[in-house]
């Protein structure tokens, strides 16, 4: 009976692959209630552990996100103009830039609130907006919105608004600036910089 | 008299800030808007957020919340206001509901039982309603110990001011005691966010910049502005 069940759930799960992938209003809500479920239960990362913290979030979070798609649209119309390893030190960069910021307000996420917003998902959707709102008594509640593309592996997440602020375009007049004054290559050396200027702050706050 | 030594400071450093413009066209004052930026950021260093981390280190969360509770229960009538001014006559009776139940049944506004009975808060303000009315923002502002505006909402702001009932509170000495404690409560809640805004940014004054205006466009279209969405690589 229990081989036949699971025998059974296997086969549902492969079923589920082959018709299409995990729709992204769902793929969100579980996501996040991952990284939820892993905050309250860890002591450390309701501390603030760093290294662990990171951890989490390149394991749950991460593999959601086009990274490489979010930068392109941050370094908006130079990105065109970048050599391909111009490219991928800034999607690299960035990325980095983006895990640190997340982890230093994720332990803030533990006892929070979500009211996950259904999706109208039409077959042939391929650009859509999840919608989750953050409860906090007393407060408006926060919107975060997640832009997502369909990709061959899956929905993944470019651009995430929260109360209406676009991180993608929050950064493109900073790099454009940085780029207009000293070129791809000293907007790399600034990320870069920031990047290491962030890991020996943590370094130090953690000694 | 505030709206004067506001003025006056900010004539003070527009003679003082006479530094390199980004060539940004949404602002053109931007070397006066850093040097306000710049000393914005001393003053918030030196009294602000001590004085939050303070407030935030001895108090618990109980108590927090229902002190924001009541701050942002006296704002609900002028919420209301503005969004019946903005022609949104149910979402203005859904203010004041808030302000008649939580005033009453919520011990001034300490329990926000409206929000559980699903009358949501909204975030108005007079600049809000002007850009309904079709006023554009103007240029980018930054406002001595106010911070982020526009011209369109620094002129809004003697409306917001009239329609505040803490500004109406007599006598003098109570109104600036209840002020000064609303503005370090409010500081509080932004402790994490100014934390953000460190880390996340280059540019700090331009990060912030971006993220005010994008913030207050989503303010004026209900949290759903037209999609302006760029061209995917």
């Amino acid at each position: 009976m229990k081989r036949l069940l699971a025998g059974l759930a296997m086969l549902l799960v492969a079923a589920a692959a082959a018709a299409g992938m995990t729709p992204p209003d769902e793929l969100v809500k579980d996501v996040m209630l991952d990284i939820q479920r892993a905050i309250v239960q860890d002591q450390d990362l309701q501390k603030g552990d760093r290294a662990k913290t990171i951890r989490v979030i390149e394991e749950k979070a991460l593999p959601h996100f086009n990274h490489v798609g979010m930068t392109a649209l941050a370094v908006g119309a130079n990105w065109r103009k970048a050599t391909p390893e111009q490219k991928r030190r800034l999607a690299e960069e960035f990325r980095a830039l983006l895990v640190s910021t997340y982890a230093s307000s994720l332990s803030a996420f533990g006892d929070q609130k979500f009211d996950f917003r259904p999706l109208r998902l039409k077959p042939d959707d391929t650009d859509v907006t999840v919608q989750v709102r953050v409860l906090q008594p007393g407060s408006q509640p926060v919107a975060v919105d997640y832009d997502m593309e369909k990709t061959p592996g899956g929905w993944k997440c470019y651009d995430v608004r929260v109360a209406g602020i676009s991180l993608v375009v929050n950064y493109r007049t900073e790099f454009s600036n940085i780029v207009r004054d000293k070129g791809i290559d000293g907007l790399i050396d600034a990320l870069a910089a920031k990047n290491k200027s962030l890991a020996a702050k943590h370094a130090a706050a953690s000694k | 008299m505030i709206a004067r030594a506001l003025a006056t400071t900010a004539l003070a450093l527009a003679a003082a800030g006479c530094a390199t413009t980004g060539g940004d066209p949404r602002d053109p004052l931007e070397g006066v808007n850093r040097a306000v930026f710049a000393f914005n950021d001393k003053a918030d260093e030196i009294v602000l957020r001590p004085a939050a981390r303070l407030y935030r280190n001895v108090t618990r969360q109980g108590l927090r919340d229902a002190v924001r509770n009541f701050f942002n229960n006296i704002d609900d009538l002028f919420i209301g206001a503005n969004n019946l001014l903005q022609g949104k006559g149910e979402t203005a009776v859904n203010d004041w509901l808030r302000f008649a139940f939580n005033s009453t049944l919520g011990f001034f506004g300490v329990i926000d039982w409206a929000s559980d009975m699903g009358l949501e808060k909204h975030n108005e303000d007079f600049g809000q309603t002007l850009a309904s009315w079709g006023v554009g923002d103007g240029l980018y502002l930054v406002l001595p110990l106010l911070g982020p505006s526009t011209l369109r909402d620094t002129a809004a702001l003697p409306v917001d001011w009239e329609g505040d009932l803490v500004q109406q509170h007599e006598p003098v000495d109570e109104r600036n005691a209840i002020t000064a404690s609303r503005v370090v409560v409010r500081r509080a809640d932004l402790l994490g966010a100014s934390r953000t805004l460190e880390e996340a940014a280059l540019d700090r004054y331009v990060f912030l910049r971006e993220a005010f205006l994008q913030r207050r466009r989503s303010l004026i279209y209900d949290g759903r502005p037209p999609r302006e969405r760029p061209p995917a690589e």
